[in-house]
């Protein structure tokens, strides 16, 4: 912990405000287990990702103008006049994809590894707020380039808050500030869309805080018992994420240059239309498997509160899981449920997808249920009854005997 | 460990030169990428397409001023009276803060076109006013005369003559 800066006036700042201090102890000396794997990079690509939304977003809004008359030419505007408009709304568009891709990573890692786990419930908790910020974020922002899929999106999600009795249909007329999506609903929805970055920012300080109070989990799951089990945060994971960083930003520039519109919807370059509503409307694919849980239910109420219940149920993990091991490498029914819970979450990405039908509304349902039987009966279950492999001593433990030649580890087993 | 980092003959390892080809790759790419946010704030397209002005000057009676819009600023376009045009050029040069002459300043002596703009702060000067005859303007007190040149006051230079030419005898194209 001791931070003695050499150069005389980092120490003179280190004297008054010990944030030089603080920055060494995050950024260099903070001791992170020495097996992490390349799932433990997501993390720092969230934060990347956060600040590629905001530097751009803070660009586009000097050229975007937040008024039902202007808003969709002005977007144009910044595809075709302002210079290098096109690559900035592309990056913003793509990147609140690709913030959601490496957030979902970063979650599911956490579930596999039981990262949610005593004594990290509050870092996990931190981590679905900021989930649920990132989805308002992404909701409001897909509404300000106001085409078809703007209008109808904001006029599908904000009824549903509509279901709530008695006082639905006041808080919807609130919500949009009229008696339909309008003007004061786009204007409200700049001023958050723009202000809510910042809260995640805000919270993501405090995830990070709360992280390093705690420490990094690792693939053992076991924790840091003494110095050989941990190594400096710089170099070594600064140049882990570095290089995880240049791999996802060949795939970002994948997106970017040459399928920019790949995961947009075409009817979205149509201006909004407040008197006809498009055949097919569907979220952004990030929200899709919430989506197919309210459709999944045909009930008003019902769906909605399912859909949400959907994400505040994570919020319990830390409880609902009765197991004490962390890791799933060392619980093998855990472990195989863990991959059914992934595959259930992409049957409902794709059900969502398309139209609520047949089949389609057959497997949403089962996928649906699935989803909260692996939750809420599972989780508990496996946990009081599954036998866990033996745990290695140690972080080191685990990781030198991966080094031993294979006839010592069978001699050993 | 059993291996080490082979050092050639002159001290330079390696390692040094990953070390120079990363950082050095790292620091054009990020330029790169740096690049976009900053000419974004340069003038769109949409803004450099609105690049001239034409004026139609049959209107302007002599002794008269039309203001018009160049590029965002004011333009004033003054019919000049043979007094406005005479104490212009009657002027010992050496006196003038910025010298030149008037005939530097005109395409056509009676008509003065320039950029409304004062040159110490921005203001925008007010006609028939000053002790020049010519515009004064009220933001620091700089004084122009009948040619627009600085006479007195804070304002460096003189008022900036825009490129522009006569398309024909009452029409002007400014830009």
């Amino acid at each position: 912990m001791s931070f003695e800066p050499k150069n005389p006036a980092i120490k003179w700042v280190e004297d008054r405000l010990p944030l030089p201090g603080m920055l060494h102890h995050a950024l260099y000396e903070y001791p992170t287990p020495k097996n992490l794997s390349y799932w433990w990079t997501f993390g720092s690509l969230a934060g990347f990702m956060l600040v590629v939304q905001i530097v751009t977003g803070i660009v586009l809004a000097m050229h975007y103008t937040p008024h039902v008359d202007h808003a969709f030419n002005s977007v144009e505007h910044i595809m075709r006049d302002v210079n290098y408009g096109w690559l900035i709304r592309y990056m913003h568009a793509n990147g609140a994809s690709m913030f959601f891709i490496v957030v979902y990573l970063h979650i599911f890692r956490g579930l596999y590894y039981g990262s949610y786990k005593a004594p990290r419930e509050l870092l996990w908790w931190l981590g679905l707020v900021i989930f649920l910020l990132m989805m308002a974020t992404a909701f409001m922002g897909y509404v300000l380039p106001w085409g078809q899929m703007s209008f109808w999106g904001a006029t599908v999600i904000t009824n549903l808050f509509s279901a709530i009795p008695l006082v639905g249909d006041s808080i919807v007329t609130w919500l949009w500030g009229g008696f339909a999506v309008d003007n004061p609903t786009l204007n409200r929805f700049f001023s958050l869309h723009y202000l809510l970055p910042f809260v995640i920012a805000g919270v993501v300080i405090l995830h990070i805080w709360s992280l390093h109070t705690s420490g990094s989990n690792n693939p053992t799951g076991v924790e840091i018992k003494d110095k050989q089990d941990s190594i400096p945060f710089h170099p070594y994971y600064t140049v882990k994420d570095l290089f995880g960083l240049a791999i996802f930003l060949i795939f970002f520039s994948a997106f970017l240059f040459y399928a920019p519109n790949y995961l947009g919807h075409p009817d979205n370059y149509i201006p909004a239309n407040p008197l006809v509503t498009p055949a097919h409307i569907v979220p952004e694919w990030y929200f899709l498997p919430f989506y197919a849980i309210l459709r999944a239910v045909p009930d008003k109420l019902g769906g909605v509160l399912l859909m949400f219940g959907a994400i505040l149920v994570l919020f319990a993990l830390p409880w609902l899981d009765k197991s004490r091991i962390r890791s799933a490498r060392f619980r093998p029914i855990y472990k195989q449920l863990f991959w059914i819970f992934v595959a259930d979450c992409i049957l409902l990405t794709y059900i969502g997808g398309k139209p609520a039908e047949g089949a389609y509304l057959i497997w949403g349902r089962i996928a649906t249920v699935y989803y909260f039987v692996h939750l809420l009966i599972l989780l508990p279950l496996v946990g009081l009854f599954e036998k866990p492999k033996p745990l290695p001593a140690s972080i080191s433990e685990d990781v030198l005997s991966k080094k031993k030649p294979a006839k010592e580890e069978a001699a050993n087993a | 460990m059993t291996t080490t980092t082979p050092e050639e003959e002159n001290g330079v390892k390696r390692r040094d030169f990953l070390y120079i080809a990363a950082g050095g790759l790292g620091a054009v790419g990020t330029a790169a990428a740096i690049w976009p946010f900053i000419s974004q704030m340069n003038p769109s397209a949409d803004v450099l397409a609105l690049s001239t002005t034409e004026a139609d000057l049959s209107g302007i009676e002599v002794g008269s001023e039309l203001t018009v819009v160049w590029q965002g600023k004011p333009i004033f376009v003054r019919h000049r009276t043979e007094q406005d045009i005479a104490s212009a050029e009657d002027v010992d040069l050496a006196t003038l803060p910025d010298p030149q002459p008037d005939s530097e300043r005109v395409i056509k002596p009676e008509w003065l076109v320039m950029i409304g703009i004062c040159t110490h702060l921005g203001c925008v000067p007010l006609k028939g006013q000053g002790d020049y005859g010519g515009w004064f303007c009220p933001c620091h007190g700089s004084h122009y005369d009948t040619s627009g040149r600085i006479r007195k006051g804070p304002a460096p230079a003189n008022l900036v003559i825009p490129p522009y030419e006569f398309l024909d005898d009452n029409n002007i194209k400014i830009g």
